[in-house]
């Protein structure tokens, strides 16, 4: 299959689901689709046209979190890239655990760290931060200051605690 | 009748290189479940990059990981270069593939000597290590450190190899290295110990290598042919030729033949790039990165290390995501840990080559009081304390350990 048959593919079955479609370079297309038609959009590039799952990748903005997801198809050295936007105030999108287990560790690592929710995802405990880590706080979001610790020590010290 | 027993292993423990827990839950011998936690060690190194120049994040992903030191800054070069496509000097990209390809040999021969002290084969272990000192030689006399070597930035490589001195290079790979691989080669595949501990052990179906997403040599040994070096060559992959190694069987085995010739390979990459390494420039300069997304991915060592780069036309990246191989490849341990003996599991373990700090990258902080849970003064002052319990049970007074230790621990 050529770069130019699967984006031709891409186009046709995926048609009304892409709001937008970036053809950035040779090996670099993006694409943006509704919220509602991941599960069905990434089962047909992963399974049907047999893509890599490479990693997801999420991106903070004032009122949304924009979720990538990277699928390779590496003999035609090409990336495509299906991006979703969750709105914060209802910042869920559905797991696609079930069609692919590679996709289990980085919708932990995006739920704990952008705090966003994975519908029919099994297992979302947290990954890399610790079990008592507080739900609300996440550290990936750019309202959350992680600074907390050495402004806390700045101000002990002002007040002569240290 | 069934009798569950929970084994746990770390996340401390004096035999591991790294914090990393696993909880191995075992019927008699046979492990029937298995649970890994990470998080020890995570930096916040994403987080940091945000507040660091283009320039400066290629210092900070280089420690990311000591052995991946190369590996890191040239994925995040790439994904640099690929907002707006900077140009890079020719000359640039051999010396790329170069240390690429130097720390390929140095991180292959390390986890060879791993995977033979968790046999119990310590004559590999030493031979291993033995053998990566000269490779660490080399990339020591050109970039000045044998880790860390500071070699990648955005638009070409920090210093140049000297022509005087590649003869002797070619002198350490082709007279010390290659008899040595040589000999690894024989000494590892025919070798009735080694067979009889690795066929057939961990087995990792093709089917569940792409239900996975595993990469590099884990995914090469189940016969899922991917190699980003030749899907979609960067640096001097393409100029050069070489061979992707590929096995079938899907054991640990398989992994270990497969980087065994991999090294073999990345010796004859590196010869042809002395070779060929063309004159001209080593640096394009590049003034500024324009506003956009890149994606910039290494076949490192382990597999292919990815980095997602956001500019805003700013001197500072918006959003840096890094995705490390270990990421990929811890989870396939459902696959093929479950239904295998203790006495196999540690080598299955050790079969993708984990890198813990790859795969982490933030301090614990407990959120009540905003303290860090344990410091550095805490932690000597744990580490004096058994001292002095252990001096105690060994039946010293608290005058003799005084003596010894200079002051009294309480």
């Amino acid at each position: 299959m050529t770069r130019e048959k699967i984006i031709s593919e891409i186009k046709e079955k995926l048609g009304g689901k892409i709001k937008k479609f970036r053809d950035k370079s040779a090996g670099r297309v993006y694409i943006d689709i509704e919220r509602k038609d991941l599960a069905a959009s990434a089962r047909f590039v992963f399974k049907d046209l047999g893509a890599r799952f490479n990693t997801a990748t999420a991106a903070d903005h004032p009122d949304s979190i924009e979720i990538m997801y990277h699928f390779n198809f590496d003999r035609q050295a090409l990336i495509v890239t299906l991006t979703v936007y969750a709105p914060k105030g209802d910042c869920a999108v559905d797991s696609l655990l079930p069609m692919m287990r590679g996709a289990e560790w980085i919708e932990r690592e995006i739920h704990e760290l952008f705090g966003v929710d994975f519908t029919g995802h099994p297992d979302i405990r947290p990954l890399l931060l610790p079990d008592d880590w507080p739900k609300d706080k996440h550290p990936l979001r750019k309202s959350c200051v992680l600074t907390d610790y050495n402004n806390e020590k700045a101000k002990r010290k002002k007040e002569g605690q240290i | 009748m069934s009798h569950k027993v929970t084994i746990p292993i770390g996340p401390y423990h004096p035999l591991q290189e790294e914090p990393e827990f696993y909880k191995l839950v075992v019927e008699g011998e046979k492990v029937v479940d298995i649970d890994v936690r990470i998080g020890w060690n995570h930096r916040g190194i994403e987080k940091l990059s945000e507040s660091k120049s283009f320039d400066q994040s290629a210092y900070l992903v280089e420690r990311i990981c000591g052995i991946c030191s190369t590996s890191h800054p040239l994925a995040f070069v790439n994904a640099v270069e690929d907002i707006d496509g900077i140009e890079v000097p020719e000359r640039a990209l051999y010396i790329r593939t170069i240390t690429a390809e130097l720390e390929r040999i140095h991180s292959h021969m390390l986890w060879l000597g791993l995977a033979g002290h968790f046999l119990g084969y310590n004559t590999v272990f030493m031979w291993g290590w033995r053998y990566r000192e000269p490779v660490l030689d080399i990339l020591e006399a050109i970039s000045g450190n044998r880790n860390n070597y500071a070699m990648m930035k955005p638009g070409g490589v920090r210093r140049d190899i000297d022509e005087n001195e590649i003869p002797g290079y070619k002198k350490i790979l082709n007279d010390e290295l290659i008899p040595a691989l040589e000999m690894f080669k024989g000494a590892v595949l025919d070798d009735p110990v080694l067979g009889a501990r690795l066929k057939g052990v961990g087995i990792l179906s093709k089917q569940d290598a792409v239900d996975y997403s595993v990469l590099g040599p884990t995914a090469r040994g189940s016969g899922y042919d991917i190699d980003v070096r030749r899907d979609e060559p960067y640096a001097a992959y393409d100029r050069i030729e070489w061979d992707v190694i590929l096995r079938e069987e899907g054991d640990v085995f398989a992994k270990t033949v497969v980087r065994i010739l991999e090294m073999i390979e990345s010796v004859k990459i590196i010869n042809r790039c002395f070779d060929r390494l063309p004159g001209g420039p080593i640096d394009s300069m590049p003034k500024q990165v324009s506003p956009g997304d890149g994606i910039g991915h290494h076949e490192a060592p382990r597999g292919e290390v990815i980095h997602i780069v956001r500019s805003d036309g700013t001197n500072r990246p918006v959003r840096h995501k890094v995705r490390a191989p270990t990421f990929m490849n811890f989870p396939s341990f459902k696959k093929t840990v479950i239904g295998e003996t203790i006495a196999d599991a540690t080598i299955i373990l050790a079969a993708i080559d984990p890198c813990y700090c790859c795969t982490e990258r933030l301090t614990a902080v407990n959120h009540k009081t905003n303290k860090m849970v344990y410091d550095a003064q805490k932690m000597i002052h744990l580490s004096h304390h058994k001292t002095w319990d252990l001096g105690k049970s060994m039946g010293f007074s608290d005058k003799e350990l005084i003596k010894k230790m200079g002051k009294k621990i309480e």
